[in-house]
């Protein structure tokens, strides 16, 4: 539902005259924000809190200029144009008093009452405290205007009727601030308002109904998004957390990357653009409260036999294609090759970007303190669909990892989807 | 016409090695920095996938990564009295094009010249006596020494994650490594990589012909590293796609690898790129830069205003870039005056190829950088009274690979095709070593670069003339050394051996090394040095000069790690000046 930013992070240096620039400075847009110099303090408030919620991932078109809207978002109901959020009084959010952006924010209704999508994730943004709301409009008002009308009305018949989300906020949202656990930290309170609220984690890591809405008895338990697994983020030791330390979630949030881990797909950006930039104190409040909050995930299936024809064609494949780099013990190399053995993502029930990474190649995430932004080619022109299943099956259950096998049909319907350029073109 | 940007802090020209360490230490300062690049942009995920990366078609064959003739070429010829003429397919040396420079394909041989390379003419004389340096030589001492510049070597092999076995800490001696090199400050980054059969034999001989053998320090490296900018490589899978390639995994230190992830994110650092600086602009007087101007490839012409010019490009490209300026006076060897273009000097080669009766050398498993080295010739570290030469090598067994289309060794006198080549070749992969030495050239007043008065690039602007032969001081040198050679490649029990002697005058057909250095050299002496000791122009006090071109003559050793150095020297100083605006030193 969610859909992340086109831009490649900063490792997207266009090639040409005067084009040539850093993505990144584009991104921040600091100046703008800091116009009004008795609001310093607020607008740098307001621009941390629009930081956590990765407001510009969404709200800005592929090479547009941040916040002013037009990224199509691939929903399953159809495409939908993330609006211009810039000051801007015809396109944007110049005439809305802060009363009409908490509306929106946390009822998902326009000033004229009209509904928003949940695409747009005030489910999760009304835990979101009005002093938090106040701040990040504060931010958006500062920002320079920009006009940029985008046609908010894409998505097909009946789902082009907003009004039936009446009837969708009835059954699946409950409104309201967030409420604190007397009985835990500070600390996880911390960490439960960001993740629930503003970090809107579970837009990605919880599964969906039909209906499009995050199944809430199966909060961060992991979800396809994208043709990518957003993996179990609860404190399961098989495919969720539970091998990673409060430290180590912290430096994957702050870096993109852990000893076993590097963030690639939508986290990548994800990191790039929002965790990277957020204190240190609020990584560790979210990294404990995921730890502590509770774990959920499938007991592992019984491992196919070493002897198993996928298996052993899995482990032919692996040796010549990517033990040069994984290592042949599947320890890969710190900072760079990630770590197949004992890496979660690896396991997840949905092999899905552990498939598509071997098909399409992709880019670990590259932040200030781990830049390089390491790359895995594609390697999906030379491996047949059930060579690459094989290999996949081998991986997923080779140095004690455990994971059910993945057919070539499930690569083959993967490889269709992410080979049509038209799809592609989005997701990238 | 050309149309004026906004002015910039800093342009520099070229973004390889010295340019993006100096574009990311100055813009890092906050100051804004514009590089422009006459190639196309490259970094490793986009442009080195493993899948395409070893295509040595492509990439050795076709000099995919080098730049075109049609870019740029030099005439040449062999003494003044010839008349030069362009070079239409580069042979002898290819110099790189695009972001990374020669960064990108070099084979990543990281040396740190020894300590008396630095004061070779004194101490030479010292030694010696003032008649055994050869006739009409321009040798000259470095105007830094070996300790002044061992902070710096430190910090560029740290940057790049150097591979290799420290022979002299502080002065303490360390079992394995090179006895004769100056006292380093710490170890390498890190370890050696793992040496082959042939390194295994070499080493052995070596020892027992009383020589001190060590792994060549390597940038291709051993374990996984990250430097001191965040940057992170992996260890050497030894595939022996280096030179001519850039490298797909991560392992070969350059500046895609070290430096550029890092500077990409600084928000006062642009790269312009597929752009070729014409000249750098000089005020009304000549004595300051303003700036440079620009083609793009669109053919449009820009001028970049700017208050400090790095000039970055490779040694050769800076020279030509400051006879097209105006920036120094041009050398003439005729008057012997002049500094443009003065001391240019190349590499020799030459040594052993060694045929075994049963070996298995597994050519392919190899890295550009991985062999076994001696410096028992190199420098002075031997006695040269008997010799009549000044100058030295250092010798090495090496595979930097076993490539199919280009490594095909066979014994001199097989026919070059046809079934016998092919019986040959098959014969011979497996079981041929070499033992080679790498030598210095000294300096002289007719080896030299200037603008030729005949031929002219694209633009109209004169072509860069060279002018260059290996004079009798370095053919004796580098013959001697291949006798040493096959001494050595006898005593790892070759069946035959051949010697590759330096023959007849230099050509710039056959590959030979693209060690080009000089043309711009910095001294301590205004009339025999472009550059003083900090890399800045005498004349124009706020352009400095990177690169190998500021060597007054080469020493024994593959020249990165020294330039590497030199540009950690120079923006210490850069650093200075734009505190404090002005030539660095006075006369």
């Amino acid at each position: 539902m969610m859909r992340r930013m086109n831009a490649d992070g900063i490792g997207t240096v266009l090639i040409g005259h005067l084009k040539v620039g850093v993505v990144l400075a584009a991104l921040l847009a600091t100046d703008n924000a800091i116009a009004d110099s008795d609001k310093y303090v607020d607008n740098m408030r307001g621009r941390a809190l629009a930081t956590v919620g990765d407001c510009v991932a969404c709200h800005t078109a592929p090479g547009g200029v941040p916040f002013a809207g037009g990224l199509a978002l691939q929903t399953p109901f159809g495409v939908i144009m993330t609006p211009n959020i810039t000051p801007d009084d015809a396109t944007g959010i110049g005439r809305w008093s802060r009363d009409m952006f908490a509306r929106a924010v946390h009822e998902g209704r326009r000033p004229d009452g009209s509904y928003l999508y949940p695409a747009f994730p005030y489910p999760y943004y009304t835990k979101v405290t009005r002093q938090d709301t106040d701040a990040i409009y504060d931010y958006l008002r500062a920002l320079a205007p920009v006009s940029n009308s985008v046609n908010r009305n894409t998505l097909p018949f009946p789902f082009s009727i907003r009004s039936a989300m009446l009837g969708w906020n009835a059954l699946f949202f409950s409104s309201g601030d967030f409420a604190p656990d007397p009985k835990r930290s500070e600390e996880f309170n911390r960490g439960a308002y960001l993740v629930e609220g503003l970090g809107h984690c579970g837009a990605c890591h919880t599964p969906l109904n039909a209906l499009g809405a995050n199944k809430a008895d199966h909060f961060l338990q992991g979800n396809n998004i994208d043709d990518w697994t957003a993996p179990n983020i609860t404190n399961d030791a098989r495919i969720g957390l539970g091998n990673w330390s409060v430290d180590e979630i912290v430096q994957y949030l702050r870096t993109g990357q852990t000893r076993t881990s590097l963030a690639s797909g939508p986290m990548k950006e994800v990191v790039e653009n929002s965790t990277s930039k957020m204190p240190d104190a609020d990584l560790k409040a979210i990294a404990t409260y995921l730890k502590e909050r509770g774990a959920a995930g499938a007991p592992a299936p019984a491992p196919p036999s070493a002897s198993d024809p996928q298996m052993r064609i899995g482990e032919a494949v692996f040796i010549d294609t990517c033990s040069a780099c994984h290592m042949r013990t599947g320890a890969g190399v710190e900072h760079i090759f990630p770590r197949l053995s004992g890496n979660a993502i690896v396991t997840q029930d949905d092999p899905t970007t552990l498939v598509r990474i071997i098909l399409t190649g992709t880019r670990g995430a590259g932040t200030d303190a781990a830049p390089t932004s390491p790359a895995m080619p594609s390697l999906g022109y030379r491996l047949t669909d059930s060579q690459l299943a094989a290999v996949v099956t081998y991986i997923r259950n080779n140095w004690g990892n455990a994971a059910s096998a993945v057919t070539a049909d499930t690569v083959k319907a993967l490889r269709d989807r992410v080979s049509n350029p038209s799809l592609q073109a989005i997701s990238r | 016409m050309a149309r004026r940007l906004p002015r910039k802090d800093v342009v520099i020209v070229g973004l390889g090695w010295t340019g993006s360490i100096l574009a990311y230490e100055l813009a890092r300062t906050g100051l804004e920095v514009v590089a422009i690049e006459r190639g196309p942009w490259r970094d490793t995920a986009t442009d080195f996938n493993i899948g395409t990366a070893p295509d040595e078609l492509r990439y050795a064959v076709r000099h995919d990564v080098f730049l075109r003739p049609k870019q740029e070429t030099l005439t040449m010829r062999n003494n003044p009295s010839q008349t030069a003429l362009p070079i239409r397919k580069w042979g002898s040396f290819l110099p790189g094009n695009g972001v990374g420079g020669a960064g990108v394909h070099w084979n990543g041989q990281t040396w740190r010249f020894l300590p008396n390379d630095f004061r070779i003419r004194s101490h030479m004389i010292e030694r010696y006596g003032e008649g055994f340096l050869p006739e009409a030589n321009h040798i000259q001492d470095w105007p830094v020494s070996y300790d002044e510049l061992e902070p710096y070597y430190d910090k560029f092999e740290y940057l790049a994650g150097i591979s290799g076995k420290a022979g002299n800490i502080k002065g303490d001696m360390q079992p394995g490594g090179n006895p004769f090199e100056g006292a380093r400050s710490r170890e390498y980054p890190t370890p050696p990589l793992k040496q082959g059969y042939a390194q295994e034999l070499f080493t052995k001989a070596a020892t027992g012909l009383g020589l001190h053998p060590f792994p060549r320090p390597s940038a291709n490296i051993s374990a996984a590293y990250t430097n001191p900018y965040g940057c992170s490589m992996a260890p050497c899978t030894y595939c022996g796609f280096c030179e001519r390639f850039g490298c797909a995994n991560y392992s070969k230190a350059s500046p895609q690898t070290c430096v550029l992830p890092a500077l990409i994110r600084e928000p006062t650092f642009e790269a312009r790129t597929d752009s070729e600086v014409t000249k750098v602009n000089l005020s009304g007087d000549g004595k300051t830069a303003t700036g440079v101007t620009y083609v793009d490839l669109n053919g449009e012409e820009w001028e970049q205003p700017a208050d400090l010019v790095l000039l970055c490009a490779y040694g050769l490209f800076n020279v030509r870039l400051l006879l097209l300026s105006n920036i120094g006076k041009p050398y003439d060897p005729g008057r012997n005056e002049g500094v443009v273009g003065r001391n240019y000097a190349y590499q020799t080669g030459s040594g052993s190829t060694a045929f075994f009766e049963d070996a298995k050398f597994n050519p392919f498993a190899a890295a550009g950088s991985l062999g076994a080295a001696a410096d028992d010739y190199n420098s002075d570290n031997f006695d040269h009274a008997p010799h009549g030469f000044v100058g030295g090598a250092s010798i090495t067994c090496a595979h930097t690979n076993g490539r199919p289309i280009l490594y095909h060794p066979t014994p001199r006198g097989t026919p070059t095709w046809g079934s016998k080549w092919k019986k040959a070749v098959n014969e011979t992969y497996q079981r041929v070593t070499n033992v080679g030495a790498q030598g210095s050239v000294m300096s002289y007043r007719n080896n030299f670069l200037d603008l030729d008065p005949t031929y002219k690039d694209p633009l109209g602007r004169p072509l860069m003339r060279m002018t260059f032969d290996y004079q009798d001081n370095e053919r004796k040198m580098a013959n001697w050394m291949a006798e040493r050679c096959d001494e050595v490649a006898k005593a790892m029990g070759a069946k035959a051996t051949q010697l590759n002697r330096l023959v007849g005058p230099w050509s710039v057909v056959p590959y030979q090394t693209t060690h080009n250095t000089g043309g711009a050299v910095f001294g301590n002496d205004p009339n025999t040095s472009v550059l003083n000791r900090y890399l800045q122009s005498w004349d124009v006090s706020n352009v400095f000069v990177m690169g190998a071109s500021a060597f007054p003559q080469n020493a024994g050793y593959n020249p990165t790690g020294t330039v590497g150095a030199l540009t950690y020297w120079s923006l210490d100083a850069i650093q200075k000046y734009l505190r404090s605006p002005g030539p660095l030193v006075q006369l």
